[in-house]
């Protein structure tokens, strides 16, 4: 019993000697750190993603503290760790940064998408792909077992159930990219996250070949690009590609879509409104909406019909700022163009 | 002084720690993709196993064997070695941040390896006096190293000769080792 608590004594008696001795080593030989650093380490999410291109939070902060890196550079902490990090390294008016989440640019569903033979082998999108393009009709369409779901270290994908496809929850989504990596099949982008329309489609094909394999894919007949009355579309390897320095979001390429392959923000579609003690009736709105949507003779208080795409250029061009933009509460008519008389051609938004 | 001799070729070649006591493998599989960064682990190994060596031999003689406690070797060695090594790390980090970075990344990962440890329990085995504990470290760690910038220089050449596919990484490098082995094997005969 002795010979134990003697082995057991001695062993803890080494022990903490080792620790003590190991205490002194690191005061003695203790090397400062800049706090800087430690504090710019202490904001970042601490996930080690990746998602900045460094090697973790940890080379993250040294980057950032030796000007090697923006302060922005974290895209999982986004705007505000960006704020905090500006605060700790004292610089000043930030630009808001834009959010990106990760979207999947395919809508092809079970029901809209067919499958060309069945898939039994390992289920992952990357070993699906390597079969003959993967199952699915489209050779562009998004595969449906989740590789990307299994990247993410945030839960913010899933397979929805219904559709067959992979779905982002965008509060969820960091934007680190590990799911845009992952995917065999390039269906996952990085896309701001308030857009007012939206290609959900890769198909680089002719219509008539897409077509055949999915109801709502791009089929490349160019409606959109004539429908743009701002010039923010042109059609690349039959896609449209949207120019969003140029787009004011009238969302009448999604309108004009006869796929769907464009989606369109229409829950927060824009109408104007003239504000009747300041309008002078200078005709500058009229004359400016391309729509048709604005009436009035000069010198009389314009009115704005259910016409309005809610584009915003007559609100830049009003003179006496008369002209506010609001989310529009009724369904656009087309139809109720300058001209018509009827009043009761507003449509109430479906729930 | 030929026993010195002795020591240092049986350490070096003949009781080579990888080749012929398989002691280590897993620092020589693992970081000898390039020669440069073997010989590091190389110096890193000859540095701890020294120190080893010296330290345990304290331990050994003062600590444990008068009190009767030689069972508890392993147990003191591993707690002392790794130790030692922290002490060590921490203290070339302030004086020699070259030496530190040359030898950094591979100190806290051979505190606790077998090698290391092997060599702080054989020369208790082999009953060696300080110097000859301290000599028979050094001449260890040699061994290891000549084995791992070998090893390491045929996997470079291994990395862009053109292999079967079975053969490509890591099926390669262990039927190396093996040939390797058996070539070391060779030098059984010399002492």
């Amino acid at each position: 019993m002795s010979a134990i608590l003697i082995a057991a004594a001695v062993l803890g008696v080494l022990g903490l000697l080792c620790g003590l001795l190991l205490t002194v080593a690191n005061k003695v030989f203790e090397i400062p750190v800049n706090p800087q650093r430690e504090a710019v380490r202490a904001c970042l999410p601490g996930a080690n993603c990746g998602g900045c291109g460094f090697a973790g939070c940890d080379a993250l902060a040294d980057a950032i503290v030796e000007n090697r890196a923006p302060i922005s550079a974290c895209p999982v902490g986004g705007q505000a760790v960006a704020d905090q990090i500006a605060e700790i390294m004292g610089v000043e008016d930030l630009p808001d940064q834009v959010r990106h989440v990760a979207t999947v640019v395919c809508q092809g569903s079970n029901e809209r998408c067919r499958n060309k033979f069945p898939y039994h082998g390992i289920q992952d999108c990357v070993a699906a792909s390597l079969v003959n393009d993967g199952n699915r009709s489209c050779k562009y369409a998004c595969l449906g077992l989740g590789t990307c779901v299994r990247v993410c270290q945030f839960d913010a994908i899933h397979i929805d159930p219904y559709t067959g496809i992979a779905k982002v929850d965008p509060d969820k989504c960091q934007s680190c990219g590990a799911c845009v990596n992952a995917c065999p099949k390039n269906v996952l982008s990085l896309q701001p996250e308030t857009v007012p329309v939206r290609l959900l489609c890769r198909a680089a094909e002719e219509g008539y070949l897409v077509s055949d394999n999915c109801k709502i894919g791009c089929i490349g007949c160019e409606h959109c690009a004539n429908a743009c009355k701002f010039g923010a579309i042109t059609m690349v390897n039959h896609l449209p590609v949207f120019d969003m320095s140029k787009c004011v979001g009238c969302m009448m390429c999604a309108e004009e879509c006869p796929t769907g392959a464009i989606w369109g923000d229409f829950d927060n579609r824009q109408i104007a409104e003239i504000d009747r003690d300041l309008c002078i009736g200078c005709t500058i709105c009229k004359r400016t909406c391309k729509f048709e949507a604005i009436s009035g003779e000069l010198k009389q208080i314009h009115e704005v019909n259910e016409a309005c795409t809610g584009c915003g250029e007559c609100a830049k061009k009003c003179p006496k700022k008369a002209i506010t933009m609001h989310v529009r509460k009724h369904v656009r008519d087309a139809n109720a163009k300058v001209g018509t008389t009827k009043n009761d051609y507003a449509v109430p938004k479906a729930e | 002084m030929s026993n010195l001799l002795l020591i240092i070729v049986g350490g070096v070649l003949v009781n080579n720690f990888v080749m012929s006591q398989f002691l280590g493998i897993c620092p020589f599989l693992g970081v000898s993709k390039k020669i440069e960064t073997a010989f590091g682990m190389g110096m890193a190994v000859t540095f701890v196993m020294a120190l080893a060596s010296l330290i345990t031999y304290f331990v050994q003689t003062y600590l444990l064997l008068p009190l009767n406690l030689e069972y508890m070797q392993t147990i003191a060695f591993i707690l002392v070695i790794a130790m030692l090594v922290q002490v060590v790390e921490v203290a070339l980090k302030k004086i020699s941040t070259s030496l530190y970075q040359a030898l950094g990344v591979y100190l806290p990962l051979i505190t606790t390896n077998c090698a290391v440890l092997g060599v702080a329990l054989l020369n208790v085995r082999e009953g060696y006096n300080l110097v000859e504990s301290v000599v028979n470290g050094i001449s260890g760690a040699l061994g290891f190293t000549l084995a791992i910038v070998l090893f390491a220089s045929i996997r470079e050449r291994l990395a862009v000769s053109n292999l079967p596919k079975w053969m490509n990484g890591f099926p390669g490098a262990l039927i190396t080792a093996g040939l390797m082995s058996l070539a070391f094997q060779g030098f059984s005969g010399l002492l």
